[in-house]
C-alpha cells in the first residue's frame, strides 16, 4: 500500500478526534407535482477522524438525502438546498464552486452505496472501474492503474485479485461486489466515508464479513465514517454515536451505549421496544401505532405526535427544539440531545 | 403434539440446465431443493431460515404446487398432493394459501382492493356465494385491521404495511388451514413490522391456522415460531424447537448464522465472539460433495467430503438432542448470546 499514498495534497493522516465534517441547520426540499416535500428540516451533526456516526431512520426520514447533499450528488432540480452549511474541515462546501467540490469528492469524502450491482457499470471490468480513480485523479497510466486496482482488490480481500481484475461486475457475488465498492471508496484514501445502507442487500454471514472489513480499514486509515442504516443491530455493533432521524429532523443524538440503555425520545424508545425479546415469546410485540408521515403533509407540532403515547397539546402545536439532555440532578449529559417536549419524562419516567 | 397437517418427504426440486436448441440435452441441474423432509403440525408455526439461494422460497413454491416437485411427496392430511392436477388440485389448494414478500409488486395496481381480496371467490365460489361477496370482503378487511370502506380503493393509495394487510386478507379469503408466509415483513419499515407480526399471531389464534414462516430475520422468526428449520444449499441442516435451535444449536452453520446476527445491544460488544465464515455460498448447480457446508466449515475433515451427513438426532444429552445434519454435531463451547 505504498504507491497509493502519494496524494495530491496533504498526504498526512489526520489525528484521531480531529473534527472533519459538520452539518449545520441543513434544509433540503423537493419540488413535486403535489407540493413541496421538506425532506431535511434543520439537520445538525458532526463527525471526527476515526469516529463512527450512525444515522438511524426509516424510509423517508431524510437520512439518505442528507448524505447525498454532503456528497453533492443530490439531483437538483427537483431537490434544492434552502439553507444551512456543510463544513468540511472548516470550509463550507455549499459555497464552493463545482470545481472545488470535485476535488473533495472521492479524494476527501467517498461514498459506499447500498446496491453494488446498480452502482457499478455492467459493461466495464471492475479493474477498469477501480483504475479509473487513479487515471482521473492522479494521472496514472493504464498499466499503473491496473496494478493499483489489483492492490486494492487484495486490500479488501478479494481472492485471486490478479486473475479477477478483468472480470465484470455480474461475475462477482453480492458480498464481493460490495467489497469492490469499498475498494473504490478507499482508493484515494479519503478522510471520510459515507456508507448508505452498505449491507442491507447482503445475507447476515456476508454482512458480518463486510462490516468487519470496513471497521478494520477505518481503524487503519483513521477515517471518519457516517453509517446510514435502519438496522438497530448493525448500529449497536459499530457506532460510536448515533443520530436518530424522523420526518427530516434529528430527534435524538447520543453516544451508542446511552442511547440503547436510556433513550430520551419516544420514537427511539418505541423502536427499541419493538425488537422481539426472549421474555416476550407468545406475547404481542410492542408496536409503534400508525404510519410514518407523508412528507407533503407532516403533522403540525412534533411530527411524531400522532404515533406517540405521551403526546400533549403542546406536542400538537409547537415543534420541539433539540434540547440538551440532563440527568436527574440536572447535570448535562455530554453529546445527548432530544427533540421532545417531554424528554425528562421519557428519560427518567 | 397435534397431528401433522402437512408432511414433506424427501422433496426434491431440480431445475434442468440444458444445452443446444433443437435437441435439448440436459447438462446438469440447479439443485434448489434437494431432499427435504419435515412435518408441520396443526396450529403451529414452523420458521424456515437460511441465506439467499438456500432454496427456502423454492420450497414454498413447491408446497403451493406453483412448481412441480421433481421427486418426493407432500402429504396434506395424509394425501399426496404433489402429483395432483385439475379439479383435485384446485380443491386442495384452497387449504394452502400464501402471503408474499413484496406488497408493492404482489398486488395488481389496476384492481381495487375489493377485487383483489374477492378474486379467490371467483375460483372457489362455494366459499362465498355471489351475493355475499362484498360483505365477505368487508369482513376480511375488518379482520386485518383496515377500514371496510376502503373496498373501492386501489393499492397505490395504501402504505407498505397496509398493503401487506391486503395481501394477508387475500390469503385468508378461502379460510385455509395453512398459510405460507414468504418474508412477509422484510419489505416493511421497522416500526411497522411489529404491527404485521402481531396481526399474524392474532389471526393464527382466531382461525386456528398453521404457518410456515420463511424469513431471514432470525429474531422475528424466533418470536413467532414454535419450531425452526435451518436450510443451506437445498438441504435442511438442522430442525428443532426454537429453544433447541437458538440456545443449543449443534450444526456449525446454524452456530455461524446465529453469531453473525448483529445484536441490538451495544453492551459487551467488544467481548462478543463471532464466527466469521469465509467465502460465499457455493452454486446450487455444482454443490460440494458430501456435506454441502464443508467448504466454509471450520470443523470439516476428510469424512465430510465423502460422506453426506443425514438429518438425524445426534447422541447428545438434553436440548442438544434434536435433528442435525452434521458428522460432528456438538454445541458451541462459548456461551452464545441470544439473537
Amino acid at each position: 500500500m505504498t504507491t497509493v499514498t502519494e496524494k495530491a495534497d496533504s498526504g498526512e493522516r489526520l489525528a484521531p478526534g480531529t473534527p472533519l465534517l459538520e452539518v449545520r441547520d441543513l434544509h433540503v426540499e423537493f419540488v413535486t407535482r403535489d407540493g413541496i416535500a421538506k425532506a431535511v428540516n434543520g439537520v445538525n451533526y458532526s463527525v471526527a477522524a476515526g469516529e463512527t456516526l450512525a444515522v438511524l431512520g426509516e424510509s423517508g426520514s431524510g437520512k439518505s438525502v442528507t448524505a447525498q447533499t454532503i456528497m453533492g450528488i443530490l439531483d437538483m432540480p427537483p431537490g434544492r438546498v434552502t439553507s444551512g452549511e456543510i463544513l468540511f474541515r472548516g470550509q463550507d462546501m455549499l459555497k464552493m464552486s463545482n470545481e472545488e467540490r470535485r476535488k473533495i469528492r472521492g479524494r476527501k469524502i467517498a461514498m459506499i452505496f447500498q446496491d453494488a450491482l446498480s452502482s457499478l457499470n455492467p459493461v466495464l471490468s471492475v479493474g477498469y472501474q477501480l483504475g479509473e480513480m487513479f487515471r482521473v485523479h492522479q494521472g496514472a497510466s493504464r498499466k499503473e492503474a491496473k496494478a493499483k486496482a489489483i492492490e486494492l482488490m487484495d486490500r479488501v480481500r478479494i481472492p485471486a485479485a490478479a486473475q479477477r481484475v478483468n472480470d465484470y461486475p455480474h461475475q462477482f457475488s453480492g458480498g464481493m461486489r460490495q467489497r469492490i465498492m469499498i475498494a473504490m471508496a478507499l482508493a484515494l484514501e479519503p478522510d471520510l466515508i459515507i456508507a448508505d445502507e452498505p449491507t442491507t442487500a447482503l445475507d447476515v454471514t456476508v454482512q458480518a464479513q463486510v462490516m468487519d472489513l470496513l471497521a478494520e480499514l477505518q481503524a487503519e486509515y483513521n477515517m471518519g465514517l457516517i453509517l446510514i442504516t435502519h438496522d438497530l443491530g448493525v448500529v449497536a455493533d459499530v457506532a460510536d454515536k448515533i443520530a436518530v432521524m424522523y420526518a427530516g429532523r434529528i430527534v435524538e443524538t447520543a453516544p451508542v451505549h446511552e442511547l440503547y440503555a436510556s433513550p430520551a425520545h419516544p420514537y427511539t424508545k418505541g423502536l427499541l421496544r419493538s425488537i422481539p425479546r426472549l421474555d416476550q415469546k407468545g406475547q404481542d410485540l410492542y408496536a409503534i401505532k400508525g404510519l410514518p408521515p407523508n412528507l407533503l403533509k407532516v403533522p403540525a407540532g412534533c411530527a411524531f405526535n400522532p404515533r406517540c403515547d405521551i403526546a400533549t397539546d403542546l406536542c400538537r402545536t409547537e415543534i420541539p427544539a433539540l434540547h440538551q439532555v440532563a440527568d436527574k440532578d440536572g447535570a448535562e449529559l455530554a453529546g445527548r440531545r432530544s427533540a421532545c417536549h417531554l424528554w425528562k419524562e421519557t428519560l427518567h419516567g | 403434539m397435534a397431528e401433522p397437517i402437512l408432511e414433506v418427504r424427501n422433496l426434491v426440486k431440480h431445475y434442468p440446465l440444458t444445452q443446444g436448441v433443437l435437441f435439448k440435452k440436459q447438462i446438469g441441474a440447479v439443485k434448489a431443493v434437494d431432499g427435504i423432509s419435515f412435518e408441520l403440525h396443526k396450529g403451529e408455526t414452523l420458521g424456515i431460515v437460511g441465506e439467499s439461494g438456500c432454496g427456502k422460497s423454492t420450497l414454498a413454491k413447491v408446497l403451493m404446487n406453483l412448481e412441480r416437485a421433481t421427486a418426493g411427496e407432500v402429504l396434506f392430511k395424509g394425501e399426496d398432493i404433489s402429483k395432483l392436477s385439475g379439479a383435485a388440485l384446485k380443491a386442495v389448494r384452497r387449504n394452502i394459501q400464501m402471503v408474499f414478500q413484496d406488497p408493492y409488486t404482489s398486488l395488481n395496481p389496476r384492481m381495487t382492493v375489493g377485487d383483489i381480496i374477492g378474486e379467490p371467490f371467483e375460483i372457489h365460489p362455494e366459499v362465498a356465494p355471489k351475493g355475499d361477496r362484498r360483505k365477505a370482503v368487508q369482513d376480511l378487511l375488518d379482520v386485518v385491521g383496515l377500514n371496510p370502506e376502503y373496498i373501492n380503493r386501489y393499492p397505490h393509495q395504501f402504505s407498505g404495511g397496509q398493503r401487506q394487510r391486503i395481501g394477508i386478507a387475500r390469503g385468508l379469503a378461502l379460510k385455509p388451514e395453512i398459510i405460507i408466509c414468504d418474508e412477509p415483513v422484510s419489505a416493511l419499515d421497522v416500526s411497522v413490522q411489529a404491527q404485521v407480526i402481531n396481526l399474524l399471531e392474532q389471526l393464527q389464534g382466531e382461525f386456528d391456522l398453521s404457518y410456515m414462516f420463511i424469513a431471514h430475520d432470525l429474531s422475528i422468526v424466533r418470536h413467532i415460531s414454535d419450531r425452526v428449520g435451518v436450510m443451506y444449499l437445498g438441504k435442511m441442516v438442522e430442525i428443532g424447537s426454537d429453544e433447541q435451535i437458538y440456545e443449543h444449536a449443534t450444526h456449525p452453520y446454524t452456530q455461524a448464522l446465529l453469531s453473525a446476527v448483529p445484536v441490538p445491544d451495544p453492551t459487551g460488544r467488544e467481548g462478543r465472539e463471532r464466527i466469521i465464515l469465509s467465502g460465499d455460498i457455493p452454486s446450487p448447480a455444482n454443490p460440494p460433495s458430501g456435506c454441502r457446508f464443508r467448504t466454509r466449515c471450520w470443523k470439516a475433515e476428510e469424512r465430510c467430503s465423502t460422506e453426506l451427513p443425514l438429518l438425524a438426532v445426534p447422541s447428545l444429552e438434553g436440548p442438544a438432542a434434536h435433528e442435525s445434519a452434521c458428522h460432528f454435531a456438538a454445541e458451541r463451547e462459548v456461551e452464545q448470546s441470544a439473537a
